[in-house]
């Protein structure tokens, strides 16, 4: 008895070992270990045996059972493992060939530009304010300082519909909206992003064109000083249009602001040696700002005895020609869709 | 403003060279556009012409020997005016001339030329400020130039010039006595005395001439009478000056009142006396009045133009340009000089619709009437002296301006709060002391008596500006204002729809709101009355868009004709128009579409369904789900193809076209 349970072992553990594929091993498994298999058919037979012997034998054969059933066990984790390296081998695909074209759109390089800056503004607490483009002559220049027969106001430089209503010719117009919508209630600090019309047209001035406009306004002893703008204006420079460049602060005139300045950065194109880009003075022009005059804090509902403000603006365009390499303004007018589908990617940090 | 440096050191000593005075300028508010030297020249030498013959082989050369002093040098020369005994400017071997001209020795035709004979325009002054003579050949030096030694300086051409932008407010600046102020502010040096002198003779003038002002627009007119000037040739420093501040000098009288206007800021205008009469009335223009000005040319004036006449016709344009008939010729022997102000947005408009002048740009800038008196003083001082002119006693007045410095208070507190300093008030007085302001001080406070010279200045705010400019915008160190936090406000609705319109793989396209009055109610069912400009540029952008369709229809042409087959285009912007009398602004968006397009990832032609599918997206994406359809039995626009158009309703209204 104990030969033929060994005997069977051996053979079947050989015939395991030589099994092709899972039915084989399938068929072992019934044969050896199944209701009429060879070691079932064993535990059956132990009736026959004399008591001594049937500890002996059952435990043999409980033995051999369980080893087969591993020695199963293993196999199949082995063609388990075989069948996935076949399916696998089966699925390879060839990743070199081209791929299949997801596209995007594009936005914009001046739309772009106008959302940096007002994701800029918004996380330093400015509220992003619209205004009409169609503007009256008294929001655009009157309550702004300036009177009538003031230079800017002239019908050369600006498009009027009526006596009264033109395209506004700067971002400016919603200052004094916001101004008086506010009156007083509480400070202020905004800006507005947008389309402003110019009656020029030139190599580098287009007759619309875009600007921001930034305004602050708070009671006259806190946080609204040209110390306050210099550090305001610095971090917009730097993060707009480069870490490492320096300001300048140079005295000017706007008839909105007192005193008021024109604000260089070091020339992007030479670093501030001197070229054609910055007429060989190292620097470049990029906004005007200024402390908000009395007249227009007047006029728009402060009183300047008590409340004093910053207000700053910029041209967009030029800003989106520099950070995005773009060498012609009418490029931007244009239109061209092999320009626009350029600026389908993140900008680089 | 050309500021020549030989001029202002007249008036300020200063020794800086030329680019650190025009950086120094620009930190206080002053930009310039070009500094450097009046003549970019090297190695310029006077000679003296020995010998000139024909060139053998020239019908137009010569052969000229000339002696530069410790050598006689042998030189080709192409002049007609090159003669023997002529003194004459030598360009060495090795020079340099404006252009980037550099001369070397050579053969010329088999002639050694061992440097050039130059003309002032190769030095690089502009053909406009030359006479005829030096126009067409080389330039004559006087018989005093010495031999060996620098032609430049000789001319009085050794200067150097900056040419500012001056900013609007800042009229004092056209002058280089204002000049000599902002100057002498950086530097802390003081203002140097202006030469006034000159003796009087005769019988008052005032006993056979007189002046009639007829109008508010004239509120100074000064006249005084000068006899017996001897027209000729200005002498050098002031021809070099006027073309150094970019002035054609004609001859020395014409050339006084320009200098005087270039010195003081104060436009002049001389009368020939003799062609003038004994009258000089200062009226509106009648309408369709007419005048032949300086340039010859008639002009037709109207009720809005200042004019001068003499009693029966106008004979000038008030600040502008004076007319031909009583012009300073060469035969003059008596003039009349006229110093006035003028209102400067009168001015303003006619020279806008005239000619813009030196003159019309102070008189629109404002004026000092201190300075008027000054500048007909200085006048007769300089007609006295360079062209030995009798000064009539006396002088014709009409006097309507205030000449009292304003006062404006200031206070140490009110500086440092603006500017967020912490200047000291000794600081802050220097700041004036140096501008040239007079003070007088009670505690903090500063009361500063403004000169009548700066015009800019009238509240404390332009006070403050003073102390900013000349403390220097650089020691102002800048912070961030601590204001308390709070988020941004921001609707973020346009960009939420642009952002989706990208996702869905369109074009963002940036076009111009200005369009032609004939495609206005294109691709429009609603009447509307479009907007039109007052004044436009062209015809082509004459009125303001309603919708943005037509706009992108010219981008996809634009873009075919460049063989660009697929085309997905979208621009969000503003339509304007009139509707019962209000003038109304709606944003909107639009989009062109055609050849394939890509659609999750399979290409397909673009069609309705495609376009509509978009449309579906977006309006989902508003929250505005169940609440649109696509209908036919609505009004379309008449471009549309009438089988192949929807109407997009959102809740019952019509919000868009799809075709």
């Amino acid at each position: 008895m104990k030969e033929q349970i060994t005997k069977i072992k051996d053979v079947t553990k050989t015939l395991i070992e030589n099994a092709k594929d899972r039915k084989a091993l399938n068929d072992i498994r019934v044969k050896i270990l199944g209701k009429k298999g060879e070691l079932t058919t064993i535990l059956r037979g132990m009736a026959n045996l004399s008591p001594e012997e049937r500890p002996v034998i059952g435990n043999l054969v409980n033995n051999v059972k369980q080893k087969l059933e591993e020695f199963i066990k293993q196999k199949e984790i082995e063609f388990e493992e075989m069948e996935l390296q076949e399916k696998l081998e089966k699925e390879k695909i060839d990743v070199t060939l081209p791929s299949t074209k997801v596209k995007r759109g594009s936005k914009h390089p001046i739309n772009r530009t106008i959302e940096e800056i007002q994701d800029l503004f918004v996380s330093m607490g400015y509220d992003v304010i619209d205004g009409p483009e169609l503007e009256t002559d008294e929001f655009c220049f009157e309550r702004l300082n300036l009177p009538k027969g003031h230079p800017a106001r002239d019908m050369q430089d600006s498009f009027y519909i009526t006596d009264e209503y033109l395209l506004r010719t700067q971002t400016s117009s919603v200052q004094a909206r916001t101004m008086l919508a506010n009156k007083e209630k509480s400070p202020i600090r905004m800006i507005c992003t947008g389309k402003t019309y110019r009656r020029e047209d030139d190599a580098t001035h287009s007759h619309q064109f875009n600007q921001v406009e930034g305004l602050v306004i708070d009671k006259k002893e806190n946080n609204v000083s040209l110390a306050d703008l210099k550090g305001t204006l610095e971090v917009f420079v730097k993060k707009l249009i480069g870490e490492n460049l320096n300001l300048r602060f140079r005295p000017s005139y706007f008839p909105f602001t007192e005193p008021s300045y024109e604000v260089d950065v070091t020339c992007f194109k030479c670093g501030g040696k001197g070229c054609n880009l910055c007429k060989q003075t190292g620097w470049i022009e990029v906004l005007g700002a200024g402390i908000v005059h009395p007249n227009v804090l007047k006029m728009n509902g402060y009183d300047p005895e008590l409340y004093a403000g910053f207000a700053f603006g910029t041209g967009i365009d030029r800003l989106a020609m520099f950070r995005y390499g773009i060498t012609d303004m009418r490029y931007l007018y244009t239109n061209d869709t092999r320009f626009l589908k350029q600026f389908d990617r993140k900008d680089e940090e | 403003m050309k500021l020549s440096l030989n001029f202002i050191k007249d008036y300020v000593d200063i020794d800086v060279p030329v680019k650190t005075l025009a950086e120094d300028m620009t930190r206080v508010g002053n930009e310039y556009d070009y500094a450097g030297n009046l003549i970019e020249a090297t190695k310029l030498i006077i000679g003296e012409v020995v010998s000139c013959i024909d060139h053998p082989d020239s019908d137009h050369l010569h052969v000229c020997k000339v002696n530069i002093g410790n050598e006689v040098l042998n030189i080709v020369c192409g002049a007609p005016n090159v003669r023997e005994g002529l003194k004459v400017i030598v360009a060495l071997d090795g020079a340099c001339l404006p252009g980037d001209v550099k001369i070397k020795k050579g053969n010329i035709r088999g002639e050694e030329s061992n440097g050039m004979l130059c003309s002032l325009q190769e030095l690089g002054i502009e053909n406009k400020f030359l006479t005829d003579a030096d126009k067409n050949g080389i330039h004559e030096l006087g018989n005093d130039a010495v031999i060996g030694e620098d032609p430049i300086k000789y001319l009085k051409l050794d200067d150097s010039v900056i040419d500012f932008e001056l900013t609007a407010n800042r009229g004092d600046l056209l002058s280089i006595l204002g000049m000599a102020y902002e100057i002498g502010a950086i530097y802390n040096k003081k203002v140097k005395d202006i030469d006034l002198l000159y003796n009087e003779q005769g019988d008052d003038i005032n006993n056979e001439f007189s002046i009639e002002i007829n109008t508010d627009n004239c509120s100074l007119f000064l006249s005084k009478k000068v006899e017996n000037v001897v027209i000729k040739e200005s002498p050098d420093f002031i021809k070099s000056r006027l073309i150094a501040s970019g002035v054609r000098p004609i001859n020395n009288v014409v050339d006084i009142s320009n200098y005087v206007m270039l010195e003081l800021g104060q436009p002049l205008h001389f009368y020939d006396a003799d062609r003038l009469g004994n009258k000089l009335q200062v009226r509106m223009a009648k309408k369709d009045e007419k005048l032949i000005t300086l340039d010859n040319i008639e002009r037709t004036l109207d009720e809005n133009d200042i004019v001068i006449s003499n009693g029966q016709k106008a004979i000038g344009l008030a600040g502008v340009m004076g007319g031909l008939t009583t012009e300073v010729e060469n035969d003059t022997k008596n003039v009349i000089i006229e110093s006035a102000i003028f209102d400067s947005v009168k001015v303003r408009k006619t020279s806008k619709k005239i000619l813009r002048s030196e003159a019309s740009n102070r008189f629109e800038k404002g004026l000092d009437p201190n300075r008027t008196y000054i500048a007909i003083e200085r006048a007769c001082h300089l007609l006295e002296k360079y062209a030995d002119a009798k000064i009539i006693t006396g002088i014709v007045k009409y006097d309507n301006t205030c000449k009292e410095n304003k006062q404006v208070r200031v206070s140490v507190l009110d500086i440092n709060r603006v500017l967020g300093t912490k200047i000291e008030k000794d600081n802050i007085i220097d700041v004036f002391r140096r501008l040239g302001f007079e003070y007088t001080s009670e505690g903090e406070e500063i009361i500063v008596s403004v000169p009548s010279r700066r015009l800019d200045i009238s509240i404390k705010e332009d006070l403050i500006e003073e102390v900013g400019r000349i403390y220097g915008v650089d020691n102002i160190k800048g912070k961030l204002p601590s204001l308390p936090m709070k988020p941004g406000s921001f609707d973020k609705t346009t960009r939420e729809i642009r952002n989706k319109m990208i996702s869905l793989g369109l074009n963002e396209t940036l076009t111009y709101i200005l369009v032609n009055d004939k495609e206005v109610r294109n691709y429009m069912v609603d009447e509307f009355e479009p907007l039109k400009l007052l004044a436009p540029m062209t015809e082509e952008r004459n009125t303001l868009r309603n919708s943005i369709l037509p706009s992108l229809l010219k981008v996809y042409e634009y873009n075919k004709a460049r063989n660009i087959k697929d085309i997905s285009i979208f621009e969000i912007g503003k339509g304007f128009y009139k509707k019962q009398e209000e003038f109304k602004e709606e944003t909107k968006l639009a989009s062109v579409m055609c050849g394939e397009y890509y659609l999750g990832l399979e290409k397909v032609a673009v069609d309705f369904y495609v376009i509509k599918g978009i449309v579906e997206e977006i309006l989902d994406y508003l929250g505005y789900s169940g609440r649109y359809s696509f209908v036919t039995d609505k009004q379309i626009p008449k471009e549309l193809h009438p089988g192949q158009t929807a109407v997009i309703s959102v809740n019952n209204d019509v919000v868009g076209y799809i075709r």
